[in-house]
């Protein structure tokens, strides 16, 4: 497994972590109403889990597991892709944190940097996606 | 495929086909707190899970005499995915409709159980994660 996909899943477990352990409280304060504001963290609940989790280790399998070019770099521009990290983690952390933060712009520019991330990151992998050569 | 791989794969496709099901039922205007169990049927009984077989499968490996890590943490996985996921989906729609004691405990059980799951998950998974 390459480096860059090793931070890739890294993240995704830590996002996975963080989704579990907001939809389990906001699932048993539906019983115990310990703490309404889990409530709150529903969408935050949502984005660490469909963008942290899935849609980031999906990046990083695809980027170890997809064909690779024959001429180097073999799995593309690893410096476009190391952006691609940076932007999708960095657009997570300010969607989730806008709700808690006087900063109502936060969120639409966290979307722009996840949107960003995986354009990148399908600009890098669209051609690795070939038939194997015989 | 190793057995443990077969099995959340098969199971998988079981909630993938359940929750397209109660997809239709939705549809039909059959809510009842309904919504959430079909959300949750398909990201963490079908997508999760599916992952879950897979990467037990195919990432790296732990160690020469350990390949895949401990086996029996990859069944608990299994086990309190499934258990969870399964009294969430009998629980909360009781909970939303008609709120009882017992549906209320399920509800907390089932939510402390797929926590779990994915805390063991991330547990066997972590050092797999590596450079060959």
């Amino acid at each position: 497994m390459p480096r860059l996909s090793v931070w890739f899943v890294r993240f995704s477990l830590i996002h996975l972590f963080l989704g579990l352990t907001i939809g389990g409280l906001i699932l048993a304060n539906k019983r115990i109403p310990f703490a309404p504001w889990t409530w709150s963290l529903l969408p935050a609940h949502m984005e660490f889990l469909l963008l942290g989790w899935m849609v980031q280790l999906a990046m990083g399998v695809a980027f170890w597991i997809l064909p690779r070019f024959r001429s180097n770099p073999p799995r593309g521009n690893v410096n476009v892709v190391w952006s691609a990290l940076v932007l999708l983690n960095a657009g997570i952390v300010m969607v989730v944190i806008q709700p808690f933060v006087s900063m109502g712009w936060l969120s639409l520019a966290g979307r722009f940097l996840e949107t960003s991330s995986v354009l990148l990151f399908v600009l890098v992998s669209w051609q690795r996606v070939k038939p194997m050569e015989a | 495929m190793p057995l443990l791989t077969r099995t959340f794969i098969k199971t998988a496709l079981i909630y993938l086909t359940l929750a397209l099901t109660l997809g239709i039922a939705l549809a039909l205007g059959i809510t009842n707190g309904l919504f959430p169990v079909y959300i949750h049927l398909f990201v963490f009984g079908w997508l999760t899970q599916l992952i879950f077989g897979v990467v037990y499968w195919m990432f790296p490996k732990y160690s020469m005499q350990l390949p895949r890590g401990y086996e029996w943490l990859g069944w608990v996985t299994y086990g309190t995915l499934n258990i969870g996921l399964l009294l969430r989906a009998i629980a909360e729609p009781l909970q939303a409709s008609k709120p009882n004691n017992l549906s209320g405990a399920l509800l907390v059980v089932s939510a402390i159980l797929q926590w779990l799951a994915g805390v063991v998950f991330i547990a066997n998974t972590w050092h797999r994660v590596k450079e060959k």
